[in-house]
């Protein structure tokens, strides 16, 4: 009942939107987007589920089914439920909507109630995404995303805006067809399950019911798929070679879009391989660990070498997303407890740092209007409290301990040095920590140039001060990471314990 | 139904109520031929229409058809896949009249206008009813006829005129052809009653005629809803005639040629007896295959290559009548309730999202905004409202989720593959694939080009914008609602036997 309140809520509100004059669309979409909030923190306080939702034997938090369709041997039902790894990711959405609509306000001058209606229109979708527990009612939500996107970029983007909204939506539709080719192939080789029901099929999986499709047996089949999703979600997360799309999304896209696309969409690529690849065919992501450990270290290295050649501040935020998504794929393929359970975390962590991130490049652009490091220097003198704020979110970046990033990398770290389902795993993990150096090095030498030492702006703009509803979603997320780094508890008790069965039934460590 | 007992012929009630309404028309327009009272005649049709969707879904929720009514010395027989047909008509029906409200506003002679969309949709709705070949040429006709007037009834438009020009000959050659082929079958089986030239294909040995006779049916049937080899009259009349008139065309007009390809291919010419059994004499589902990947691949390239909007919609139009071909070409003899049943629930979706996406194109033409993508540029910033409808109805045609088009083709492939035809299914993906690309050029016309000239829209004419919200809604509804639709579809195709 309260999932799909939250939903049909955050849609009713972007109907509202949609259809309230411009002058008012801003603050009465941010004013709507405190209601799934409230919805989600309140979730949040009175969850009680274990286990994992796709593996037996678990509780769900707000579980709900019934039937949709039922087509020829097929049952399509609408099965929604948060478990540890869902509920941080619903209220990551929640908390990351409402204060990029605040961070609209200022950049957003046109068209204003179709941007407010569309971005609450993508919370809705991104809700259904973590939340539908049934292959075609998460695929609707999944899709559902991109047409928002789409438009937020194309419309609301930079110069180049018509093109890098149409490579996204082109990358990543292709992907999904990919994915979903794979899924399906996978669901008609398992002959007993009659759904596409996600538990049903997982552990129709995981108990090795698959056969074989036409004239592909099982084993090939398994990996067919496995590749298949793997390509899929890798371009959203995405994984170095599959990334291109993002920085050129990225560089376009305004502040709020920035922010959405880094601190959530990238998360549904890492949520969605947990859940389809690593869950459901446990054997196959050990059986080729290696390669892609490998994918992942690369990730982590290349997209952090990226950054580092790049003058543009916004453009070194998204590279170092790449990077960052790279940690996740390692302690996914770790499988070990930390590294599964540090993976989610890190999805959590990093979608508050680099929302934080976007957020102050926002406020400096909004104020000097930009965002080339070779173009301003010493802006501490002149903005000195989005400095602070921008110098600790790069702390949190290059995981400051008592910081989010810190813990969630540690355990990444710790997951994957231990892991016994990556060969010489050791080597992986100090490869991948090689990558936290380059990340201190460039976001240092990007502050070092731009925020301290004598100031000056080569733009013919007055540099002014930010405004309050500006530095205020700051605030929120700099405390939030902290927060969420002295005290990791907070989300990572229920995501262990929803990583755990997966680990205890197919496990690489401890 | 215990209460009381309808009689039998009240079983026609939604082609009846349509013929009643044309009647109501004329003596209105007869009394008063010059009457410029848009909302009477306007109203009258709607309300029509209206009440011919309420009986249609009265029936199949009451479950009249789940026993065949036949009527008339089995001449016509109501079932629940008639009934189910009736429902698209009528709602695209009610959907067009409501539209021509203001699309027609300036047209001279409204009566007649609205008089003989109900004559068409009376020769439709009998369309799926008939059980006889006798039938199934005059319900044909009774549709085609006034479709032929509508198309050219902007008489001073030459684009409209010849537009009507053109779909009359090429209308007029087919329907030629298709009772020629009527009468080579009566030959070889001595009935026009399908059942019986059922059994008559049984003990005959003049194979030679007979295929000659069930190829021109076909083609007949290849008219009506558009495809290849006859479809070269669908682009120029879809173009040339009024908006709405090409949404009720393309949407309804098509639906009921495959409603009636549906019943005579199955019923009259049984897979069992005529393709694949000891008697086999002529594969007409090998002719069904051909002609989907024939009809859905030139379809989608030829929309690929449009400068306009409308022509681009009247190609995509064609490229749907192979999607839904497919329910002809995967059938294999027996269990084929999941693939014939996903054609007619696509068909049923399809009525909404094209019939919403061509009322665009009638409040575009109404604003005279152009006719080229470029032309729409920039469009959602002064109508935002009516580019939400028009793309929901984009996405669902190229078959995106969220949207009703999407489960519908979906299990049209997956039917397809389930009766082994994966080829079909795949040919049909990639088509549907490329058709992204067409579709999504007008959405990002709207939402994303700046606008290229200086036009305000003065107008938001009523009619338009209501037809417009009821068929998007209705094409996003389907999405969650889809149980039920697909029910009472896998229904209508267990009641031909599949």
């Amino acid at each position: 009942m309260w999932i799909e309140a939250l939903i049909a809520v955050t849609l009713l509100s972007a109907f509202a939107v949609f259809l309230s004059p411009d002058g008012a669309a801003g603050k009465l979409a941010f004013a709507l987007s405190l209601l799934p909030l409230a919805g989600s923190l309140w979730m949040y306080s009175t969850y009680e589920a274990s286990g994992n939702a796709l593996l037996a034997g678990s509780e769900l938090a707000f579980e709900e089914t019934f039937q949709w369709v039922v087509a020829g041997d097929y049952a399509l039902q609408w099965h929604v439920g948060l478990d540890g790894i869902s509920m941080p990711l619903v209220a990551l959405t929640t908390v990351l909507t409402s204060l990029a609509l605040l961070a609209s306000w200022t950049p957003i001058d046109e068209r204003q109630s179709q941007f407010y209606g569309l971005m609450l229109f993508l919370e809705a979708s991104l809700l259904g995404v973590f939340s539908a527990l049934d292959f075609f009612v998460w695929f609707v939500f999944w899709e559902m995303v991109l047409v928002p996107m789409y438009v937020l970029i194309g419309v609301w983007g930079g110069p180049r805006r018509k093109y890098a909204a149409i490579k996204m939506f082109v990358y990543t539709n292709l992907a999904s067809l990919v994915m979903f080719i794979g899924f399906v192939a996978l669901v008609f080789g398992l002959g007993d399950v009659n759904s596409f029901d996600m538990p049903t099929v997982a552990q129709a999986l995981r108990g090795g019911e698959l056969g074989s499709l036409g004239p592909v047996g099982p084993d090939a089949l398994k990996v067919a798929a496995f590749v298949a999703m793997f390509a899929g979600f890798a371009v959203k997360v995405p994984v170095v070679p599959f990334h291109t799309w993002l920085p050129d999304a990225h560089v376009e896209a305004p502040t709020p879009v920035s922010i959405m696309l880094a601190g959530v969409l990238l998360k549904m690529g890492t949520y969605a391989l947990l859940r389809f690849n690593f869950t459901m065919l446990p054997g196959v992501a050990q059986d080729y660990a290696t390669i892609i450990a490998l994918f992942a270290v690369v990730s982590v290295i290349y997209g952090a070498m990226l950054a580092l050649a790049q003058s543009d501040l916004k453009r070194i935020v998204a590279y170092s997303s790449v990077s960052s998504m790279g940690y996740v794929i390692l302690g996914l393929v770790a499988y070990s407890l930390y590294g599964l359970g540090g993976a989610t975390f890190q999805m959590i962590a990093h979608g508050l740092i680099s929302g934080l991130m976007f957020m102050a490049v926002g406020v400096i652009y909004n104020t000097t209007h930009t965002r080339m490091v070779s173009d301003m220097s010493g802006l501490a003198s002149k903005m000195p409290f989005t400095v602070t704020v921008f110098v600790a979110g790069a702390f949190g970046y290059m995981g400051l301990p008592l910081m989010a990033g810190f813990a969630a990398e540690l355990f990444i770290f710790l997951g994957a040095f231990q892991s016994t389902v990556l060969a010489s795993a050791p080597l992986f993990t100090a490869a991948a920590m090689f990558g936290i150096v380059i990340v201190a090095g460039y976001l240092l030498f990007a502050m070092q140039r731009t925020l301290f030492g004598p100031f000056e702006v080569e733009t013919d703009y007055e540099v002014g001060h930010a405004a309050f509803h500006d530095v205020a979603p700051l605030v929120v997320l700099i405390l939030l990471v902290v927060a969420l780094g002295v005290d990791p508890g907070i989300f990572y008790d229920m995501i262990q314990n929803a990583v755990d069965p997966l680990v205890k039934t197919a496990g690489g460590g401890a | 139904m215990a209460a009381f007992e309808l009689p039998p012929w009240m079983a026609l009630a939604p082609a009846l109520t349509f013929a009643l309404t044309a009647l109501v028309l004329f003596v209105v327009d007869s009394i008063d031929p010059d009457s410029e009272n848009r909302t009477l005649v306007a109203g009258t049709a709607t309300l029509g229409s209206l009440a011919a969707a309420g009986f249609a879904v009265w029936y199949l929720f009451a479950g009249t058809g789940e026993e065949p009514i036949v009527l008339f010395g089995d001449a016509l027989v109501v079932d629940s896949m008639s009934l189910f047909f009736a429902v698209v008509f009528a709602s695209v029906t009610t959907l067009v009249c409501v539209a021509s409200y203001d699309y027609m506003a300036d047209h001279h002679y409204q009566g007649e206008f609205y008089a003989l969309v109900m004559l068409a949709a009376t020769g439709m709705t009998i369309m799926p009813s008939a059980n006889s070949l006798a039938i199934v040429f005059v319900s044909l006709e009774l549709s085609s006829l006034p479709s032929y007037a509508l198309v050219a009834i902007l008489k001073k438009n030459r684009g409209s005129v010849e537009a009507g020009l053109k779909y009359f000959l090429v209308g007029a050659l087919s329907s030629a052809i298709l009772v020629y082929g009527i009468s080579l079958v009566y030959g070889v089986t001595g009935s026009l009653l399908l059942p019986e030239v059922a059994s008559g294909i049984a003990g005959t040995e003049l194979n030679g005629v007979l295929g000659v006779g069930m190829l021109m049916i076909i083609g007949g049937f290849a008219f009506k809803t558009a495809s290849v080899p006859f479809h070269f009259w669908a682009p120029e009349a879809y173009e040339g005639a009024p908006a709405p008139v090409s949404a009720f065309l393309s949407s309804a007009s098509k639906a009921a040629g495959f409603a009636v390809a549906f019943r005579v291919l199955t019923v009259g010419f049984p897979i069992q007896e005529v393709v694949v059994g000891a008697t086999a004499s002529v594969d007409w589902v090998l002719a069904a295959q051909i002609l989907a990947v024939a009809t859905m691949t030139l379809g989608n390239f030829a929309a690929a290559t449009q400068d306009t909007v409308k022509r681009m919609l009247a190609y995509s139009s064609i490229g749907h009548a192979g999607y839904a071909l497919i329910g002809l070409a995967a059938l294999t003899g027996g269990n084929d309730q999941m693939v014939l049943g996903a054609s007619m629930a696509h068909l049923l979706v399809y009525g909404f999202m094209n019939t919403g996406a061509f009322l665009f194109i009638a409040l575009a033409e109404h604003w005279s905004v152009g006719r080229t993508f470029e032309d729409y540029n920039g469009l959602a910033s002064q109508a935002p409202f009516a580019c939400v409808a028009m793309t929901v109805f984009l996405f669902s045609l190229a078959g995106l989720p969220p949207f009703g088009g999407f489960l519908s083709k979906y299990l049209l492939f997956a039917g397809a593959i389930g009766a082994g035809f994966w080829w079909l299914a795949a040919v049909g993906a990639i088509n549907s694939a490329l058709s992204l690309y067409y579709y999504s050029r007008v959405v990002k016309a709207m939402w994303i080009e700046e606008p290229t000239g200086d036009f305000d829209i003065e107008s938001r004419p009523v009619g338009i914008y209501a037809a417009l919200a009821a068929a998007a809604i209705m094409t996003v509804l389907l999405l969650p609602g889809f149980g039920p639709v697909w029910e009472y579809a896998t229904g209508a195709a267990a009641a031909l036997g599949a």
